[in-house]
Order: structure tokens, then sequence, then C-alpha cells
């Protein structure tokens, strides 16, 4: 059958600039560029192309240029390009589309919404070049109040034990992207940042190789997803946190897929799956049908690992998120987890990745807003994820009630990935969502590492700053302090939800 | 619901209140100049200029519990003029009901002198306590003295009627002053412990006093005082400080940057700030820490203002795992922000400043007597002679107690 798609990007090629060096051949794992040597030209093939800009940054000679094609339907509002490029290859294949990365639908972002205070006069702001500022935050469960034994007149003692909490010295984590969608290298970087950098990394479901363990376990949340991969004992008891992955912002209410062609051998053992077949975790969790079922879950889990780490459970921002996140507290969760609409993904069906869920910014604040009206807030923190695009994001999350947020597509770009959204062909030309060893080999650990490393450090700079400007010298100081944002351009009931004033009220 | 009623409540009195901050401030611009001429008595610091942007706190415990009148505090507030403008001061003082000691005082102010508010009022504490005496608190007549729409204020003895409710005297009491600050328009409650009370209002901290006949009418062994420099809220009666709950007050010189964090934990617990100021919510934290929680003040000032995470990870043993886990589970206490503050109950006066000291506090100590106060001039006008003068670092508390044994 003819495809009649029209190609997504145009390759401009400068031939006076070209030198037939190949690069940009060896570089494209879709296979647009080639070499004639008959003819001594490189020729494109566009349709192919996924605006990957792999090429166009490793040719030496800046001969390369892509960017959207030019060819157009007749414009229509209603039958946009991309509407019609979906009905195409449905009809030509049948099937569901698949993409990966976020809902990149303009859905309104409200972090753009809310702009954030700063002291004048009345309260000298803080220079954090000068003065300490402090990011370190507590994960996991508090009590109401501490009880104190006396032990003499002057001393005092703690007398009871405390739910366990895990320390970050930044309310910045990555966010769960398991080996299998991304590469072992790319896994490798995230670990080794996030030891470096004093925060936590999340093993998604994939499992968490055996030789990582012991030196990255610290850093590590380990998932237990709905296909339980990879879950023993060990893997549990290896890590600072088990987080219980209900949902996942990028696909809510659907499971993850993993096709046989990536399951190789490492994989398979990781996953403790047979090579080359299918890792499909199933759409709920087949023991979790009702509260009390997670609840089952997560004190299973805690036995498993005596009591000694948090329990966190994620779940994809949804209509009830706030009701539901108060039964998972009552559930004896320590951690929740809230993937907001723009949360990225491996692969998921575009359709349920562009349409369903709820913005992040909201769901942490009718979250947040629900267990305070419970006097439950303490029981649990919250780690909002999807979409956090920046250090101001973090502060307005941080802000609107979470205790700390989780970057996945953020980290992601860090280490090279320029959202084309092929993820799940497995092809990654910056070799981060692929298994393929020549793919993969192009991230170099310790690079990567780097730049996962800078990122965090920018960025928490950034916080600093910001906090420095609010006068206040501590993040939990802003946490839940919704009077250093207000709101532009939203209406009556988004204040509302959000819990913030307008500008200048 | 509640939330509601009280946001709506809230979206009133906003209203309400600028249409009456415009007339008092024309009010105070017109007297400005016949203001000076009265005080002239009054040496303004010549020289360099004052930073005008503060408030001003003094305190004074008699440590044996001996009584005393209240010359020498108003003298040592007003010398502290230029920190305030005239938009609030107030005095809370300790001691001054020995006849009805046993019943918890009422001060109530009805805004407006709403009398619906103080029918309702009553009404509302007639079913909920026995009230043993009442009566219209004495003052002066406002044309002598240089205050701005006074609003009509009671002082009610009462005792629970709990009619089986399974709370204790004081819980009971917090719930019932909620109640009447949230749910009664133009009521609130200025103080509610037993044998002390809050007086303050718009005004210098001195015309205050002048207006409630404190240097005439009370003795008490504990006072605290404070001139208002608002800021972030505009000047009403029950915005000046000090705050109240049962017998705890809190006077403020400040502005928590960390408010929203530290009033939306206190609403978990059931305290509901309505005095639309960050200062109210150091009372709160205090009743909830010291009272429902008996903490001692060394450990609530570890809350308040916590040493920085490097100095902490730098200590040994026990005392670096009880500060981590203060920080950790008292996190959304953090005062962060300036702050100096005067906290006072029965038989105890603590003053503090933020961990990175960002308000002044002075200590100073002659015999019996303690004094804290925003500058150390201001002390020594209220007692010639000094055994002991000295500035506390940031985040340590001065707390003055009775003598072992002495019972106020």
């Amino acid at each position: 059958m003819k495809a009649y798609l029209l190609p997504d990007f145009e390759v401009e090629r400068k031939d006076e600039k070209c030198i037939r060096c190949r690069v940009c051949e060896r570089q494209c794992a879709f296979g647009v560029h080639r070499y004639d040597e008959e003819l001594d030209r490189m020729f494109s093939a566009e349709e192919k192309c996924v605006g990957c800009q792999r090429c166009v940054v490793f040719c030496p000679t800046n001969a390369l240029a892509v960017f959207p094609h030019s060819s157009s339907y007749r414009p229509n509002y209603v039958w946009t390009r991309e509407r019609i490029s979906d009905l195409i290859k449905q009809a030509e294949t049948g099937g569901v589309i698949l993409t990966g990365g976020g809902n990149d639908k303009p859905y309104r972002i409200y972090f753009d919404h809310l702009v954030l205070n700063a002291s004048q006069v009345t309260n000298p702001s803080i220079d954090p070049l000068r003065e300490p500022m402090e990011l370190r935050t507590f994960l996991g469960r508090k009590p109401d109040a501490l009880p104190l034994a006396k032990a003499g007149e002057e001393d005092v003692d703690l007398e009871m034990e405390l739910s366990p909490n895990v320390i970050v010295e930044t309310p910045i984590l990555f966010s769960a992207m398991s080996y299998g969608a991304i590469s072992y290298q790319a896994f490798k970087s995230l670990a080794i940042a996030a030891k470096e950098c004093g925060t936590l990394f999340n093993t998604g479901e994939g499992g968490f190789p055996k030789e990582l363990r012991k030196e990255f376990g610290r850093n590590a949340i380990v998932q237990c997803a709905s296909g339980r991969f990879g879950v023993d004992p060990e893997y549990l008891n290896c890590a600072a946190v088990i987080e219980i992955k209900i949902g996942q912002g990028a696909k809510p209410g659907i499971g993850g897929h993993l096709p046989g062609e990536k399951v190789t051998a490492w994989i398979s053992r990781t996953r403790m799956i047979p090579e080359g077949t299918d890792a499909l975790s199933p759409a709920p969790h087949h023991d979790i049908y009702s509260i009390e079922d997670l609840a089952t879950l997560i004190h299973a889990l805690k036995e498993a690992t005596n009591y000694e780490k948090p329990v966190c459970v994620k779940i994809a921002a949804v209509h009830n998120s706030a009701a539901i996140a108060s039964g998972i507290v009552r559930a004896g969760a320590d951690i929740i987890a809230l993937d907001g609409l723009r949360g990225g993904t491996g692969a998921a069906p575009k359709i349920i990745r562009d349409n369903v869920g709820i913005p992040i910014e909201m769901a942490i604040a009718s979250v947040d807003q629900r267990l305070r009206s419970e006097g439950i807030r303490n029981k649990c923190s919250i780690i909002a994820a999807g979409g956090i695009r920046c250090s101001a994001d973090v502060v307005k999350a941080i802000a609107l009630g979470a205790d700390a947020v989780y970057i996945g597509t953020a980290a992601l770009i860090a280490m090279g990935c320029t959202l084309c959204q092929k993820c799940h062909t497995g092809k990654c030309n910056w070799g981060i969502c692929t298994q393929d060893p020549k793919l993969a080999k192009r991230l170099n650990p310790k690079i990567a590492a780097r730049r996962l490393v800078n990122l965090l450090r920018g960025w928490s700079l950034e916080i600093k700053e910001m906090l420095g400007g609010m006068g206040i010298n501590a993040i939990e100081s802003l946490r839940g302090n919704r009077e250093h944002l207000r709101g532009v351009g939203l209406e009556e009931w988004e204040l509302e939800v959000l819990g913030v004033k307008g500008v200048g009220e | 619901m509640k939330a509601g009623i009280a946001a709506a409540k809230e979206g009133i009195m906003r209203c309400e209140m600028r249409e009456g901050v415009r007339r008092r401030v024309q009010r105070s611009v017109q007297r400005q100049g016949d203001v000076q001429k009265r005080r002239v008595q009054r040496v303004v610091w010549g020289g360099e200029e004052k930073e005008i942007c503060a408030c001003s706190l003094f305190g004074a415990m008699n440590m044996e519990g001996e009584r005393f009148g209240g010359e020498g505090v108003v003298k040592a507030i007003a010398n502290m003029r230029v920190r305030g403008n005239g938009l609030g001061g107030g005095f809370a003082i300790y001691g001054i009901y020995p006849k009805y000691k046993e019943y918890y005082a009422f001060h109530i102010m009805y805004e407006g002198g709403n009398e619906e508010a103080k029918k309702e009022t009553e009404s509302f504490l007639n079913a909920h306590f026995d009230v043993v005496f009442a009566e219209e608190i004495p003052h002066a007549e406002c044309v002598d003295v240089n205050v701005d729409n006074p609003p009509l204020i009671w002082r009610y003895f009462v005792a629970p009627n709990k009619r089986g409710e399974m709370l204790s005297d004081d819980d009971y009491v917090v719930q019932k002053v909620m109640h009447i600050n949230t749910r009664i328009r133009d009521a609130y409650v200025f103080s509610s412990g037993k044998n002390m009370g809050v007086f303050k209002g718009v005004g210098y901290p001195e015309d205050i006093a002048e207006y409630f006949l404190l240097k005439e009418l009370y003795r008490g062994y504990i006072w605290t005082a404070h001139g208002r420099f608002p800021t972030n809220t505009q000047g009403w009666w029950g915005g000046a400080h000090p705050f109240n709950i049962l017998d705890w007050t809190v006077v403020h010189n400040g502005e928590i940057s960390s408010y929203g964090t530290n009033r939306r934990y206190l609403e978990m617990y059931g305290y509901v700030c309505t005095l639309h100021t960050d200062s109210e919510v150091f009372a709160y934290a205090v009743d909830l820490l010291m009272r429902k929680q008996r903490l001692p003040i060394d450990i609530v000032a570890k809350i308040f203002a916590p040493p920085v995470w490097e100095l902490i990870d730098k200590m040994e043993g026990r005392e670096r795992e009880l500060l981590r886990t203060l920080r950790m589970v008292y996190a959304p206490l953090l005062m962060n922000g300036p702050f100096a503050i005067i906290v006072a109950h029965h038989g105890e006066m603590i003053g503090l400043t933020d961990r990175i000291r960002l308000r002044p506090l002075t200590a100073g100590i002659r015999g019996e007597m303690l004094y804290l106060s925003s500058e150390e001039a201001a002390i020594r006008l209220a007692a010639k002679k000094l055994d002991k003068v000295w500035t506390p670092n940031g985040g340590e508390p001065v707390v003055a107690r009775l003598k072992a044994g002495v019972v106020a």
C-alpha cells in the first residue's frame, strides 16, 4: 500500500559545506541519510526523519538543517495536519498509534500563570551567597507531635521511634525510568547523578541490575508495579524507598508494554522474564482491586523490609485524586507521588497520552488541601511529577503543597534527548531510549551523569535565589506557602482550586 | 463549610476594614501636627536617622511574683516611639485579677460598638459558661486621649459549663474562643486567660495605656508591651499586639515569610487565624507546642529558630539526633523571616529572635526584675541601674521564671 503521509521534517543540506564525511549517515538509526558513491552525493529520505537533530549537531561543517516540513495541507482549524496524519496512519495500519514523551497539547500550563513573591523593605531578602540557604528535605511520615522523655533537668530525649524518612539534599528527584525503556547507560547515569547530588533516582518497573545495587541502592527508589518485574526481597531491601506504581501521568489507567524485541539477555535477567517475550504489565495490579487491597500490599512490603523503608504510592493525577490520595494515606503509605497530565513515557497510546488526566498544579493543590482538611497532611510526603520544566516550576509546585518533585523529561533532555517522541521505536539516536548496543554506547554514563549533576546544581542555586528573595532560608518554610504565589490571567474557580489570590490582591 | 464561612466573613471584614482604615489614616494625618506639639518632652534622638521600619517590644517580669505598676513599662515603650507609627499598641498584664483568679477572664471587643454582636456573644457565653461577673472595661474619654475609633470592649469572668463534653477546661475555652472569633461577626476575643488580660488598640502604646487607665488601675508581675508599625495588615484594634489564647500572649516584631506554611499547619490542629496578621500564628504555635504538647521552651525555641543543618551535622550523638528529628517533625513551624518575640504565660516570660537574628532584642537584669526590649535605652529608662545587660544570639531564648516555690 502506498503510504500517503507527508514527511514531518525537511532536511536541508548545504552542498557547498558538505564534505561527504558521512557522519550523518552513521549517526541516524532511522536511515535518513545515504551516500551514493557513484554520484559522490548525499541523499536524504525525509519521510524517515524524526527531527531528533542528532545529525545537525554532529555535522562537522554545519551543512545540515532539519526543520518542520514546509509542505502543507489546506490550513484547517478543525482538521489539522496532525489529525490528518493520524487518520492516514490508522487507515494504513489499523492499529493504535503509539508515541513517546509527554502530552504536547496546549492545555493550560498553570505554572505559567503563577508568579512568585519577593521581599521589599519590611522583610529583608536573604543573599544565598552570604547566608545559609537550606534545601534538605525529609520524605516520609511524620508524627503529629514529638513526645519527649525528660531524662534530667536539662536533658531531653526522644521517646518514640519515628517512621522511616529518607533525606534528599535538594527537593528534586529523578522520576521512574526503567531499564528496558531506557538504556543501561542512561539508567546508570541517573544513578550516579542521584548519588552525587544526595538525591534519589527511580528504577521504574524494570528491575534493578544486581551489580548496581550495592553502590546505588541507597539512592534508589525501587518500583513495584503491576507486572512485578524484577521484584524479590533483595531488590526491595537494597533500596531507600519502595514505590508501588498504580498509575502514570502519561497513560493513566493502562499498564506498560515493553516489546519482546527489546527484551535482551540482560533485560530478561533483570526483569526475571524469558528472553524475547513481551513484558506486559497489566492495567491494574491484579492483587489491588480496592483501597484495602492496597493497604495489604503496603504492609506486605513493609513487612518484607522490616519497616525500615518508607513506602510510596504513585498515582496519575485524575479527577478524584484528592479523595484517592486521602485513602492512600489512610492505607498506610508514607509518600504519595502524583504524576500529572504532562508526564512523559517511553511508550503509550497517543490517544491516552493526549487526553487523560489533569494538570499536576491542580492535583497538588487539591490533594494538599484535602489532606490538610482531614488533618493528615503530616502523615505523608507529596512528590509532584509531570511537566516540571525549570527551577521556578519546582518552587511553585512546593509552594502549592508538594514536598519534592520528580523530573523525568527534564533529566532526559539534560542527557541529550531532544523530545522527538520516538522512544517507543527503540532507535534513539542519542543512546538514551534504546537497547541497541551500538546506539546505547553513544551515551557515556560519566559524561551524562555530569550533565545531570550540573542540571541539579543549577536548579538548586536558582531555587536558593528565589527563596532568598522571598526572605526564606529553608525550603520547609515554602512548602504549602501559597501566600508567596499569585495568579495571573486565571479565572475565579481556578484561583480557588489552586488556593491562591490573584495578582494585586 | 467552616472554611467557607470564615472566608466569607473575612471578605466582608476586609471591605469594611479598608473603609475604616482610610478614615483613620486621614484623621491621623490631620492630627500629626498637634501630636508632636504635645509630646515635645519626649526627646527624639538627634543626629543619625533611625530606621523606622520596625516595631517595639518591651517586657518586664518580677521573678518573685511581686506585682508592680505600669509606670516604667509605659515610659520604656514610649521611648521607642519611632519604632511604631501609631497604628497599634498594646499590653499584656499578669496577676491583675486576684479576686477572680479562678475564672477565665475574657476581654472581648465588639467592632464598631456592634450591639448585635454583643448580644449574640453574651448568649453564646451564657450557653457555654457560668458568667460570674461582667462589665465594660473602664477607659478614659476618647476626646482626652489619642486613640482612634475605639470599639466597645467588655470583660467577662467565666467558668466553663461543659455539660458533659469530654474536653479539658483549656481546650474547651480554646474551642469557644475560636467560635466567637470565626462565627460571630464583629466580635473578637482579645484575651482569655485567668488572672491576666490584654489591653490593645489603634494608637501609640502610651495612648493605649492612657485610654485603658493602665497605670492607675492595674498591678501585675509580668508586663509585656508592643508599639506597632503595621506593614502587611492595616491597623485595626483586633490586629494590635499582644496576641493571646488562654493565658499565653505574644508580642512580635517582624514579618514572617513562612506565614502561609505556619498558618496552614496550625489549621490542621483547629487554630483558625482570624486577625489577619502573621503575628497571630506565634500565639497559636506556642499554645500547641507548650500547652498541649508540653514541650519545654528550649525545645520550642529550637523549633521556631532551629540551628542550620551545617551546624547540626557537626554535632554529636543524641543532640544531633534530637535536633534533626525536631526539624523533620516540626518543619512547618519553623518561623522563617525576621522576628523578635516576647512570649508570656503565668510564671514565665520568654524572649527569642529568629535564627539569623534579623530583629533586635536586648535583655537586662536588676535584682528580681528581668527586662526584655527592642532597645537597651528603653530598659535603662525603666531601671536606672542594671546588674547585667546582654544581647542574646539568634535563636537563643532568654527565659525569666518565677523563683521556685513562688506562686503568683
